[in-house]
């Protein structure tokens, strides 16, 4: 990759997305093997720098990490010092100190993993695994990554994303990325929950979800983000979810070959049924699967090469 | 492998060719015997070409094995990028397609590589081998071994052995690969 640090689905081109994506099909194999591990990444140590709560990405970075060998720290901030007042530059210092070559960083602040990056506090890739309501680009490089094991590839594909798209830093960096590589995508949701700018995005927008599913390849539903809402978005959750939410008769209106997919974790109920979320159709569980495999191609494409090559402060 | 593929600026340097088609085709044509030969049949025999030229060649091997056992023979590949020991002297490269057929634990391995030259290649592709089984043994298949090694390796089935300088670079064209008709040059050096 022509950077050394993963931050927005923005800094990757065609051929750098196009390059994951296929490093990843490769790396889906080692799952299935007897030894399921690589000596790639040997001696060179991963932190996962935890600021919020994860499930899933966390465990899929780490899986990722030890299945090329590298050493893993996790770091939550629950427990550590940033709950006595730690500041990010303090932690970041810590880190360099220990020898960090990435840091793998999830902060409640969007551009936290950006300041990271650009600081020169440590020396190492910096891969965003979730900043705020800005990006998370691994996220989108596994959907695109599924997507494309069922629909092939995804130029001029449709894909409809609903439901909280302003506190998801999933749908923009989808977006983004889908942009990349050539899929038209349509967001919808309530007029309350898209962002402001939503019409600069490079992507459709509408209000109904039913007028969108008929042409839909893949529908992606997103979680409803309580934890970030801190007023009214819609009247009530039973409203939203007959509105926006995915049931089964709305999946039957979907074209045969369409896909269902969440990046969890799920409100089942809510903005997906529990019938669809376990439906043939959905991918969800497999959208986790090839998490693992996107983000090992994402950290041997930045760690794997020669040691700091490419990145400008070079190894000072 | 190191030397065959992307040359730099060997192109404005004189180049004799040492195998042409015919050469090629009758080398490999022992090279199955052989095989055959030292392992009676092609029973429990796994044929892996190492990408990109190995794999070719691994699958002409097969056609001609098919042809004298009577029974489809199925080549696999073996990428072994994330096993070599040069990865951190340049940046991250993609990574090739690696199929394997069948179960390798107690199977005769077949390498299949186009030059043999320090053979770090063939020390990668024996610590893939060993994440994916055990196999009963391991042999090697090269159409050029060049010499200059670095690692206590030989190859069991040789096309041509080719003497040379270091200061020469051995190019091996294969239709599949290159679109040109097959050949072994080599180029460069004191000549």
């Amino acid at each position: 990759m022509k950077s050394s640090h993963l931050l927005s689905a923005a800094d990757l081109d065609r051929d750098d997305a196009l390059r994951i994506l296929d490093t990843a099909e490769e790396l889906l194999s080692v799952a299935q093997r007897p030894i399921k591990k690589l000596p790639t990444l040997r001696g060179r140590t991963v932190v996962n720098l935890f600021f919020e709560d994860s499930t899933r990405t966390r465990i899929s970075f780490e899986a990722a990490a030890k299945r090329l060998s590298a050493d893993v720290i996790n770091f939550s901030a629950k427990g550590s010092s940033v709950s006595k007042g730690e500041s990010l530059k303090d932690t970041a210092l810590t880190l360099q100190a220990m020898g960090a070559d990435a840091v793998v960083i999830r902060h409640s602040a969007s551009g936290a993993p950006h300041r990271l990056a650009t600081s020169r506090w440590m020396s190492g890739s910096v891969v965003n695994a979730g900043d705020g309501t800005h990006e998370h680009p691994t996220q989108a490089l596994l959907d695109a990554f599924t997507m494309r094991r069922h629909l092939g590839d995804l130029e001029g594909k449709s894909i409809t994303i609903v439901g909280d798209v302003l506190h998801s830093r999933v749908a923009r960096s989808n977006a983004l990325l889908l942009h990349t590589l050539g899929a038209e995508v349509t967001l919808v949701a309530p007029p309350t929950l898209l962002p402001v700018g939503v019409e600069t995005w490079p992507v459709a927008h509408a209000y109904d979800l039913d007028a969108n599913l008929e042409k839909a390849d893949a529908v992606m539903m997103l979680r409803v983000q309580r934890e970030r809402m801190n007023a009214s978005y819609f009247p009530s959750a039973r409203e939203y979810s007959r509105r926006f939410g995915l049931d089964t008769a709305r999946m039957n209106r979907m074209p045969e070959h369409a896909i269902v997919m969440h990046p969890g974790p799920m409100n089942r109920g809510m903005e997906i049924t529990a019938d669809v979320a376990d439906s043939p159709r959905s991918v969800i569980v497999e959208q986790v699967t090839n998490g693992v495999a996107v983000r090992m191609a994402v950290l041997y494409l930045l760690l794997g090469g020669a040691a700091d090559a490419d990145s400008p402060e070079g190894n000072a | 492998m190191v030397v065959s593929s992307d040359a730099p600026r060997p192109d404005d340097m004189p180049a004799r060719t040492v195998l042409d088609e015919q050469d090629i085709s009758r080398a490999l044509t022992r090279i199955t015997h052989e095989i055959l030969e030292r392992n009676r049949d092609a029973d429990g025999v796994l044929l892996l070409g190492i990408p990109t030229r190995g794999v070719d060649l691994a699958r002409r091997i097969a056609a001609r094995m098919s042809e004298v056992e009577g029974r489809p023979i199925t080549p696999g590949s073996l990428d072994v990028t994330m096993y070599r020991d040069d990865l951190r002297m340049r940046p991250a490269r993609a990574l090739e397609h690696t199929s394997i057929p069948e179960d390798v634990d107690g199977k005769t391995v077949v390498l299949v590589d186009d030059v043999l030259f320090s053979g770090r290649t063939i020390r990668a592709a024996l610590d893939a081998l060993g994440d994916l089984g055990r196999p009963k043994a391991v042999q090697l298949a090269v159409l050029v071994d060049r010499g200059h090694r670095e690692l206590p390796i030989r190859a069991d089935f040789v096309g041509k052995n080719l003497p040379t300088s270091l200061a020469e670079k051995v190019k091996v064209r294969l239709t599949e690969a290159d679109g040109e008709p097959d050949s072994v040059t080599i180029v460069g050096g004191a000549s």
